[in-house]
C-alpha cells in the first residue's frame, strides 16, 4: 500500500508563540500514495502543523522537515510549492472575478512575449479538469461555481502546479452529501495517481472511510497514530481529549422531574417570509431542541424571538407578562440572551480583549457616575468566567481574535451569562468547536436547566440534539410541523425527527 | 461567570495550569507589546526632530517647540474628534467648514457689547449642531459617512460665507484674544486646551462604556446591534463630537487671528486631521486605534511644517516631503505590525 520511502518527514518541530507553546517536538510522517488523517481538538496545534509545512509560518530550530528524505528549509509559500505542497484551506482563497483558469494559474500565468496567453492557459487547465472529471470550463467565472466546485477549483491549482504533497482542511465541511462522496471519490483517485494527502477532520465517519493512518495531536504534542483497524471512535476520541468521553452527553436534570412550569412563550411568530404562525412554550429548568433541515427557519425564528429582525406578526411572554421586544437590548433587559450561530461576524469583536469581550453586556449596569468603566469588576467577571468556563487564555487582555474556536465559543456565552438571562437561545452552541469543549458545553447546558433557565437549543447535529434536549421542535419551511419527546407525542430519536423534518410524504417514499 | 449560584460552576480550571508568576510575566509581556504598538509613530516624531536639530541648530529651542505645539493645537484638536469617527469606520470632511461656520460665529458673537465672551459658547453650539445633523443622517437616514460629510464639507462653507456676509470679520477688542496669543504657566493656551481635548478624548475611549461601544461598533457592527449596544447613540455622539471639537478649532483660530473669513478659513483642514489619525496607526476600517497615536501624528505633521520652514524648503516642496513622508511613514508602521504576529 504504502512505499518504503517517506515523501514527507516532519521531525521534533516546535512553534513558540510570544506566551504560548503551539507546537512541541511534533513529528509526522506521511507516504506517497496515502491518505494520512491528522485529528486533534481545536488549538491542538493542526493548523500552527500545516502553516509551518506551507511556509506561513516558520518552526522554532532544532526540528526539521525531509521531503523524499532530503532535508528542506521552508521558508515561505513559493518554496512549500516549490517543493510540492499544496494547502486547501476551509476558507477558499479564490478569486470570485476571475475565471477557473486565472485562478488555477494565478501568479503563474502562461506568457507568449509580455502578454498573457490565454488560449494556453485555458488548454492546460482544461485537461486537468477533465482528469479531475468535472462538469464546469476553465473559462467559466468562479463566482458562478458552487462551493463545491470552487473547492474542486483549489484541487485543480494544487494538481497543475504538480503538487505531490496535499493538504485539505476540513474539505467537506460546506458540501453537502452527495457533494461529499463525489469529493471522497475524487481523493481516492488522487492517492492512487500516488499524491500524498493529509486530511484534516473532525468527521469520524470521513476518518473511517478515507485513511489508512490517523496521527492525533494534543495540546501542541503528538499523540500517536493509529494505523487500519486500530483506527476506532473510542481510541480515537481518547487520544484527543486524554480521557474517557463515556459520559459525552451529560443530561443530570430530569425532565419530567425537576421541569417547573410554563415560564416564557412565543405566540404566532412569523415575519411574512421565512417564518409562519410559530407558537411554542418553555417551562423552567427545560432544554427544548429546535431541529429540522438547514433553511427550516430556525435561525430566522429565534432572531424573530430576539427582536434582531422586524416581525409582521406574533407576541412574546416571560412569566405571563407580554413582552415589548423591538431590538436586542429590550431582549437582553428581559431576560432572554440569544447565542448566534455565526460568531465571528455576528458575535464577537475580535478586535477586542477577553475581558471587554465577556463583559461588553453588562459594562452599562457595572459603571460608575452614569457610564465609566468600573475596571474592577469588568476584571473579576472576566476573571471568574475563565475559571468557571475553563477558557484556555493567557490572560483577560488577550484579543478574542487569537483564540481558538472553542474557547470563543465560551467567551460569547460567558457574556450571555453574565447577563443572568431567564432564557437561553442557543444557535448552533457547538458548531466549529472541539470535542473537550462540547462536552464542557453540554454540562453547561445542563447546570443551567438544573438551576432553572430555560434553554432552547438549535442545531444541526442530531445526536447532539437527541442527546441533550428534553423536548424537541421540528421545523420545517418556516413553520412548526411537529414536536418529539413531550407528552402525547413520539420520544425523542433521530429517526422521528428526520421524519418531521423531511415531510411525512417524502418519508414515506 | 453567572450560572445561577456558584455551586453550578459547571466545568473545572483546566486552563490555569501555568503558575501565577508565569502568567504574570506573561501579562507584562501583552502589557509592553499594547504599548509598543501604541507608540507607534514615536520614534519616527523623535528621528525628524534630531534631523531637524542636526540641520538647522535651533529646532530643539524651548521656544521653537512651544511654536511647533502651538501649531500642531487646532489640528490636533481636530484630529481627536476624527478619531472617534475613524474608529466607528466612518470618515467626518466637514470638520474644516465647521471650523470656518464656528469661527464666524465666535466673532460676530464676539461684537456683541458687554457679552462678547457669549462667542465662546455660540461657536461651541454651532459645531456641537452641525456635527449632530451629520450624526443624524448617518445614525437615522443610514447614509454613507462619506457622502453626508462630502455634502455638507460644502453646504456648511457655504453658511460660513453666509454667516459673514461674505466677508472677512474683524474684531481687534477680542475678549477671549488670550486663549489664542497668551500662554500660563509659559506654554500657550492653545496647547493647552489641545492637551486638555486629547485627555478628555483619552478618559472617553478608554474609561468609559461610551468608549468601549465606540470600538465595538467599529470593529463588528453587527455583533454589536445584536449584543444590545445602541448604535445610533454611538455614531450620533462620534459626529457630534467631532462637530464640537470642529467648533473649539473655531474658537481657537479665531482668537489667534482676531478675524474670521468663510471662504478661506480652514481649508482642506480635513485631510491633516485624517493624516494625523492615519500616521496614528488608527484602522481606516474602525476598531483598532487610540487618541495618542493620533496627537504624535498631529505632531509629525506639525514638526514637518516647522521644521522645513526652518531648514529653508521652498513651499512646493514642503507639500511634497511632507506627503511623501506620511506615505513612507505609515508603510513603515505596516510593515513592523506585520512583523509581529498576534498570538
Amino acid at each position: 500500500m504504502t512505499g518504503s520511502t517517506s515523501i514527507l518527514e516532519m521531525k521534533d518541530i516546535s512553534k513558540t508563540f510570544p506566551g504560548v507553546k503551539a507546537l512541541t517536538n511534533v513529528s509526522l510522517t506521511v507516504y506517497p500514495g496515502e491518505i494520512h488523517a491528522l485529528m486533534g481538538e481545536n488549538g491542538a496545534g493542526k493548523s500552527t502543523l500545516m502553516k509551518i509545512l506551507s511556509g506561513a509560518y516558520q518552526a522554532d530550530p532544532g526540528g526539521e522537515i525531509r521531503i523524499n528524505g532530503q532535508p528542506v528549509t521552508i521558508d515561505g509559500p513559493l518554496t512549500a510549492r516549490h517543493h510540492g505542497i499544496s494547502i486547501i484551506y476551509q476558507e477558499l482563497s479564490l478569486a470570485p472575478n476571475l475565471t477557473v483558469a486565472e485562478n488555477m494559474l494565478l501568479g503563474r500565468e502562461h506568457k507568449s512575449g509580455p502578454m498573457v496567453d490565454r488560449r494556453s492557459m485555458e488548454t492546460a487547465c482544461q485537461s486537468v479538469l477533465e482528469r479531475l472529471g468535472v462538469h464546469f470550463k476553465a473559462t467559466t467565472k468562479v463566482s458562478e461555481l458552487s462551493m463545491a466546485e470552487r473547492q474542486l477549483v483549489e484541487i485543480a491549482r494544487a494538481l497543475i502546479a504538480n503538487s505531490r504533497i496535499l493538504v485539505m482542511d476540513e474539505p467537506t465541511t460546506s458540501l453537502s452529501s452527495r457533494e461529499t462522496e463525489a469529493m471522497f471519490a475524487l481523493v481516492r483517485q488522487l492517492r492512487a495517481e500516488g499524491l500524498a494527502i493529509i486530511y484534516i477532520s473532525h468527521r469520524m465517519a470521513e476518518i473511517y472511510e478515507l485513511a489508512e493512518r490517523v496521527s492525533v495531536l494534543r495540546d501542541g504534542s503528538y499523540v500517536g497514530t493509529l494505523v487500519g483497524d486500530e483506527i476506532s471512535a473510542e481510541r480515537l476520541v481518547q487520544m484527543m481529549v486524554g480521557r474517557d468521553l463515556s459520559s459525552f452527553y451529560k443530561k443530570e436534570h430530569d425532565a419530567h422531574q425537576s421541569r417547573g412550569p410554563v415560564m416564557f412563550a412565543v405566540r404566532n411568530m412569523g415575519d411574512g417570509v421565512r417564518v409562519h404562525d410559530c407558537s411554542f412554550e418553555l417551562h423552567e429548568g427545560e432544554v427544548l431542541g429546535i431541529a429540522g433541515l438547514v433553511g427550516a427557519g430556525r435561525t430566522e425564528l429565534a432572531r424573530l424571538i430576539y427582536g434582531a429582525d422586524p416581525r409582521t406578526s406574533g407576541e412574546v411572554l416571560l412569566d405571563g407578562k407580554r413582552l415589548s421586544i423591538h431590538r436586542p437590548e429590550d431582549a437582553i433587559n428581559s431576560g432572554v440572551v440569544y447565542l448566534t450561530e455565526d460568531r465571528k461576524h455576528l458575535g464577537l469583536f475580535l478586535d477586542l480583549t477577553v475581558r471587554e469581550n465577556v463583559n461588553i453586556s453588562v459594562l452599562e449596569r457595572d459603571s460608575r457616575l452614569g457610564g465609566v468603566l468600573n475596571l474592577k469588576a469588568a476584571k473579576q467577571r472576566a476573571a471568574a468566567a475563565i475559571r468557571a468556563l475553563g477558557i484556555r487564555v493567557a490572560g483577560d487582555s488577550v484579543l478574542v481574535g487569537s483564540l481558538s474556536g472553542g474557547n470563543q465559543q465560551k467567551v460569547l456565552l460567558s457574556r450571555l451569562l453574565e447577563t443572568k438571562p431567564k432564557v437561553l437561545i442557543l444557535d448552533e452552541p457547538t458548531r466549529g468547536v472541539d470535542i473537550g469543549a462540547k462536552s464542557e458545553i453540554y454540562r453547561l447546558i445542563d447546570s443551567l436547566a438544573r438551576n432553572g433557565v430555560g434553554v432552547i437549543v438549535i442545531s444541526s447535529e442530531l445526536p447532539e440534539v437527541v442527546g441533550i434536549c428534553d423536548r424537541v421542535l421540528v421545523m420545517r419551511e418556516g413553520r412548526l410541523a411537529g414536536e418529539v419527546g413531550g407528552a402525547g407525542h413520539p420520544p425523542v430519536t433521530q429517526e422521528n425527527i428526520i421524519t418531521i423534518a423531511t415531510g411525512v410524504r417524502e418519508a414515506a417514499e | 461567570m453567572t450560572p445561577p449560584n456558584e455551586t453550578s460552576a459547571p466545568v473545572q480550571a483546566t486552563g490555569t495550569k501555568g503558575a501565577d508568576a508565569a502568567s504574570q510575566s506573561l501579562q507584562r509581556r501583552l502589557a509592553w507589546r499594547s504599548t509598543l504598538q501604541a507608540i507607534g509613530m514615536l520614534p519616527v516624531l523623535i528621528i525628524l526632530g534630531v534631523v531637524f536639530e542636526l540641520m538647522s541648530g535651533r529646532f530643539m529651542s524651548f521656544q521653537n517647540l512651544s511654536i511647533v505645539m502651538q501649531q500642531a493645537s487646532i489640528n490636533t484638536v481636530l484630529a481627536a474628534g476624527m478619531t472617534f469617527v475613524i474608529l466607528t469606520g466612518g470618515i467626518d470632511l466637514s470638520v474644516g467648514s465647521i471650523l470656518a461656520a464656528a469661527a464666524m460665529v465666535a466673532i460676530l458673537g464676539s461684537l456683541i457689547p458687554e457679552w462678547g465672551m457669549l462667542g465662546i459658547p455660540a461657536a461651541l453650539l454651532a459645531g456641537l449642531g452641525l456635527g449632530l445633523v451629520n450624526g443624524a443622517l448617518i445614525a437615522f437616514a443610514k447614509l454613507p459617512p462619506f457622502i453626508v460629510t462630502l455634502g455638507s464639507l460644502t453646504a456648511v462653507r457655504g453658511l460660513a460665507r453666509l454667516l459673514g456676509g461674505d466677508t472677512t470679520q474683524f474684531n481687534p477688542q477680542l475678549p477671549f484674544a488670550f486663549i489664542g496669543n497668551g500662554t500660563l504657566f509659559g506654554l500657550p493656551w492653545l496647547v493647552w486646551i489641545a492637551f486638555a481635548v486629547v485627555i478628555i478624548s483619552w478618559f472617553i475611549l478608554r474609561r468609559t462604556v461610551l468608549g468601549v461601544h465606540i470600538y465595538a461598533v467599529g470593529g463588528n457592527p453587527d455583533a454589536a446591534r445584536l449584543t444590545g449596544i445602541k448604535v445610533w447613540a454611538v455614531l450620533l455622539f462620534v459626529y457630534a463630537f467631532s462637530g464640537l471639537a470642529a467648533g473649539l478649532g473655531g474658537v481657537m483660530s479665531a482668537a489667534r487671528l482676531f478675524a474670521a473669513n468663510g471662504l478661506q478659513l480652514g481649508q482642506s483642514y480635513e485631510l491633516d486631521a485624517i493624516a494625523a489619525v492615519i500616521l496614528g496607526g488608527t484602522s481606516f476600517v474602525g476598531g483598532i486605534g487610540s487618541i495618542w497615536g493620533t496627537l504624535i501624528g498631529a505632531l509629525i505633521i506639525a514638526i514637518l511644517t516647522n521644521g522645513l520652514i526652518l531648514v529653508g524648503v521652498s513651499d512646493i516642496w514642503q507639500f511634497i516631503i511632507k506627503g511623501l513622508v506620511i506615505i513612507g511613514a505609515v508603510a513603515l508602521d505596516r510593515y513592523r505590525l506585520k512583523g509581529s504576529a498576534r498570538t
